[in-house]
């Protein structure tokens, strides 16, 4: 006569609580802990952050630029930034229904800002994003493998570190080596000539991780090289990556506004960088027309600076040490 | 190791480096474009003939690999092309626009290292004090700036409204004697020079102040105080000496975003110099040129690099006699 | 000539951080003879090493120091700045630990040490460097290591740089603040050694501050153990060490036996629980909840005082011969 199977244990009854007996560890439980863990370390760095007016200030201010960029084509009128369309008067310095002048085609100057935040925030950000994934990437490759891997690394790293920036996307931009619409190159070429910094940094951030006992322990119990970097190296060196954003942020915009000066943004664009380009060739300078070239810099200060207030909030946050005692 | 092979080693690294940027420079005009040729002579009107000529002489009809060789030799010998839109060598108009780019650069640099070292220190050391507070803002905020902006805003104010600085150019044209034309020289220069300044010291600024504090809480700080020495010198003899190493190396890694910054604000001034070259190059798409703007530009920070890596280990001694 | 070169009144000392006020010393008293070696032993954070700082002054800005701290007669704590900064290192001077940061990496130790006899104005250049050099063999130091930087010597080098920096301007009281800690055993015991000589051959007064108190009865007189901010029990070096009243001494001698030490072979011993976190000192004795021969009803409602132990010692605790009778107590 055949035995009757066993019943198949499945899991609820694996980690049911059995009478007098902990709950067994379960990766299931294992996780929700982990994540309840990161949670709490979240609510107690916003805790922190709120703290910092510095970066509350930053925060706010950053936030209306932001929701200005994505509102923008609901609250700006669109006719008012193209040449063909606008009516206004030419180079009319600010009235009540043009707060701050019109330009050379009779545009809405304060139209031009608005609108042009879209342009410039967004390859500030898409720049950072790509500037940040190649340069951590980089780091903590070089800095976890070490070896001839870091040394090859390091070295393209020290490579791109000592060109000037200016040039090298100069170069990139003229020459379009990867044949890109006029955005996509711009953000290419900001991301390129951004990520050594990070890379750097993070490559720092990973030596010294890699050196905790933690990380040999975990070794030592047989996990791999991928377990390991995701689940020891990279949620120690997010902090330093985080706060470096911030920062690439206002680099990227800065790097914006140059090279769209130079001529070389996304052509029939709105930016900040080329209200300023077409100011600055419509004689704006030496006629007087500062309510044209004012706000777009005025705007840059202001995201560029909340960006800055926010990371060093931020640093302050991570670097318990450069907290006031 | 010893003096001598720490300095070998870093200039081989410098080459190397200047290697890799020859080599960029290459794939970037001569191997990427489809027809490199196309490129340098475009709105030309040439014959087949010319063209092929053009090809020779440029050595395009070789293999790749003699391409490069060819490519660095006549670099290295300066024979950087001819501009397009001038016609005359890119060294020549290199050359020519030197003068006023080093005066700019060096004159800006020093000034904004001198100010923003100054303001570092005054601000780290008597951390949170209002001279700290209101300092560091400053300096955020005309980081925040764009240079080119910047430079607007000065020759509109100090220009243009209060007339008291020339708007542009590096000198007024006609005649005048040897003083009267440094004095106008430094006319010209002062604006130009103090938008770089105001632009950079921030950074410098922010990085010798945090630089001092952290340096601030070292044991030997606390040794020299026990000592009985006083706070000035504390300051002098013991902190800023330390303090001021790594931002030294900061310095000089962020002389590449100086020159950007100079080239922005040649641009704004109309000042004769590489950056003016740079802009009507790329205006103009004159590949020779910005190929031999890059070229350069990157051999000087390349060099600058070097000079700095020597005299840090000049300076610390731990790197001098290791 | 005899007396009192320091002397340390109901010293209390506070720290200011985010969290409120940390009172590291809650009230010590201290006398330090000419020539007397006295060892300040405890575990960390008992406050030892906040008595070192205090007595120079050089706890960091917004900590409160109040009572009196008289050195060779006159209250630092009431100095004024310039006072103060000559009576530092010229009255006491410190031997600071971990000599690995205690040296300004980029100058010559022999400019360091100039450096305070320069401060003082105890000599010009040239003099100074001469004595750079005696002292620099007085710590078994070839003079000619007077132009080496710090990261040229070894860690025990470095410390016998810190014990000839202390000794530049003659000072009446060396404050020896855990000096041998970070250094190897076979080092420590040179280290050790030499102090002992140069108190020995100079007659130092000293303040000898460790955790260790086998080091302590090696160098010192007078022992006074120190916990939770206060001094517990103190005595001749020898008596307080072998035939310790406290309890806590008691497990502090167990836990830091003398080389050789049989006793220890055979029943090694620590102490369990953990210091108090000073914002949260424990009621009445603040050892009561670590003791082993704690009276539950007694300890926590009384806050001891240095009652007379011994020959010349006295320990704050309710068992010591010289303490009142408390109710409670057993018979």
């Amino acid at each position: 006569m055949s035995k009757m199977p066993e019943p198949i244990m499945t899991e609820p009854e694996l980690t049911a609580p059995v009478m007098g007996e902990p709950d067994p560890v379960t990766p299931e439980r294992a996780n929700r802990l982990a994540w309840a863990r990161r949670r709490r370390s979240l609510a107690t760095y916003w805790k922190t952050f709120r703290k910092s007016r510095q970066g509350m200030v930053g925060l706010c201010i950053l936030g209306f630029f932001v929701v200005l960029a994505l509102t923008a084509p609901y609250i700006v009128d669109l006719t008012q930034i193209a040449p063909a369309t606008a009516d206004g008067p030419i180079l009319h310095p600010p009235t009540a229904g043009y707060p701050l002048g019109t330009d050379n085609f009779g545009r809405n100057v304060l139209s031009m800002v608005v609108y042009g935040s879209r342009i410039s925030l967004l390859i500030g950000f898409t720049a950072t994003v790509g500037a940040m994934a190649i340069g951590s990437s980089m780091g903590i490759a070089a800095g976890y493998f070490g070896g001839r891997t870091d040394t090859i690394l390091s070295a393209i790293t020290n490579w791109f570190l000592v060109l000037p920036w200016i040039v090298l996307a100069i170069v990139l931009a003229t020459v379009n080596p990867f044949h890109l619409p006029d955005l996509g190159n711009i953000i290419l070429v900001i991301a390129i000539t951004s990520w050594a910094g990070t890379a750097r940094l993070v490559r720092a951030q990973t030596l010294s991780v890699k050196e905790r006992t933690y990380v040999e322990r975990s070794r030592a119990l047989g996990s791999g090289n991928w377990h390991l970097v995701t689940r020891h190296v990279l949620p120690n060196v997010m902090p330093v990556i985080y706060a470096n954003t911030v920062l690439m942020v206002a680099i990227a915009i800065l790097s914006e506004a140059a090279l769209s000066f130079l001529g070389l943004g996304p052509a029939n664009t709105v930016s900040w960088g080329t209200i300023l380009q077409e100011s600055y060739d419509n004689g704006a300078l030496t006629a007087g027309y500062w309510w044209w070239f004012l706000p777009p810099g005025i705007a840059i200060v202001l995201v560029a600076l909340s960006v800055t207030l926010c990371g060093y909030a931020l640093d302050e946050i991570l670097n318990p040490r450069l907290r006031d005692r | 190791m010893g003096a001598r092979r720490y300095f070998f080693k870093k200039t081989m690294y410098a080459l190397l480096t200047l290697l890799f940027v020859l080599s960029f420079n290459f794939v970037m005009f001569r191997v990427l474009p489809s027809d490199p040729i196309a490129n340098l002579t475009r709105s030309q009107k040439l014959t087949r003939d010319d063209v092929a000529e053009l090809r020779h002489s440029l050595g395009l009809d070789q293999p790749l690999p003699q391409q490069f060789v060819t490519y660095v030799k006549e670099t290295f010998s300066l024979n950087l092309g001819r501009s397009i839109l001038s016609g005359r060598s890119v060294w020549g108009e290199i050359k020519a626009a030197l003068p006023a780019t080093i005066a700019l650069l060096s004159l800006g640099t020093l000034f904004a290292t001198l100010l923003g070292i100054w303001v570092g220190i005054k601000g780290g050391w008597k951390r949170g004090s209002t001279f700290d507070t209101s300092s560091l803002f400053t300096s955020q905020v005309f980081w925040s700036m764009s240079e080119a902006w910047l430079g607007m805003v000065l020759i509109v104010v100090f220009g243009s409204i209060l007339g008291w600085f020339p708007t542009g150019q590096w000198q007024t044209p006609g005649d005048a004697t040897q003083i009267q034309r440094l004095a106008d020289w430094g006319n010209h220069l002062f604006l130009p020079v103090l938008t770089l300044t105001l632009g950079y010291f921030g950074e410098y600024a922010i990085i010798m102040r945090s630089s001092l504090i952290e340096v601030k809480n070292d044991d030997f700080v606390l040794t020299a105080r026990a000592k009985g020495v006083p706070d000035r010198e504390v300051r002098k003899k013991h902190a800023v000496p330390n303090a001021f190493l790594p931002t030294f190396t900061l310095i000089f890694l962020s002389f590449g975003f100086v020159l950007g910054g100079a080239i922005l604000i040649e641009v704004v001034f109309s000042w004769p110099g590489i950056g003016q070259l740079e802009f009507e190059a790329i205006n103009n798409l004159d590949y020779p040129m910005i190929q031999g703007i890059f070229l350069l530009s990157s051999a000087a920070v390349i060099f600058f690099n070097l000079v700095a890596d020597l005299l840090y280990s000049y300076m610390d001694p731990r790197i001098r006699e290791s | 000539m005899s007396g009192t070169v320091l002397s340390l009144r109901d010293l209390r000392v506070t720290y200011r951080t985010q969290g409120g006020g940390v009172p590291a010393v809650r009230g010590v008293d201290l006398d330090i003879g000419t020539g007397e070696v006295v060892g300040l032993a405890g575990e960390s954070g008992c406050g030892k090493s906040t008595i070192a700082a205090a007595i120079l002054r050089l706890l960091p800005a917004g900590t409160t120091t109040e009572g009196e701290i008289l050195l060779n007669g006159e209250d630092v704590l009431k100095m004024t700045a310039s006072k103060l900064r000559a009576v530092r290192w010229a009255g006491a001077s410190i031997i600071f630990q971990g000599a690995m940061h205690s040296l300004n990496p980029v100058r010559r130790i022999g400019d360091q040490i100039a450096e305070a006899i320069l401060v003082h104005n105890q000599a010009n250049e040239r003099e100074a460097r001469v004595r750079v050099g005696a002292l620099l063999e007085q710590v078994g130091l070839p003079p000619r290591r007077i132009d080496d930087y710090p990261h040229e010597l070894s860690g025990g080098q470095k410390q016998r740089v810190m014990i000839a920096m202390a000794l530049a301007c003659n000072p009446s009281l060396v404050i020896a603040d855990e000096p041998t800690t970070a250094l190897d055993v076979m080092v420590q015991a040179q280290v050790l050694k030499l102090l002992k000589e140069l108190q020995h051959d100079l007659g130092l007064s000293m303040i000898f501050i460790t955790h260790d108190l086998s080091v302590l009865v090696e160098v010192s007189n007078r022992l006074a153990i120190m916990y939770a901010g206060k001094i517990i029990e103190d005595g001749p070096a020898d008596l307080v060490f072998h035939h310790a009243a406290h309890p806590y001494t008691k497990a502090l001698a167990a836990a830091f036996p003398e080389i050789g030490d049989l006793r220890f072979r055979r029943k090694p011993s620590g102490l369990g629980g953990d210091p108090p976190d000073p914002q949260n000192v424990p009621s009445g004795c603040a050892f009561h909840p670590r003791c082993p021969e704690r009276v539950d009803g007694v300890c926590e409602g009384i806050e001891p005082e240095l009652w007379v132990a011994g020959e010349n010692s006295h320990a704050a605790c309710v068992h010591v011969s010289g303490a009142p009778a408390f109710e409670g107590m057993p018979a």
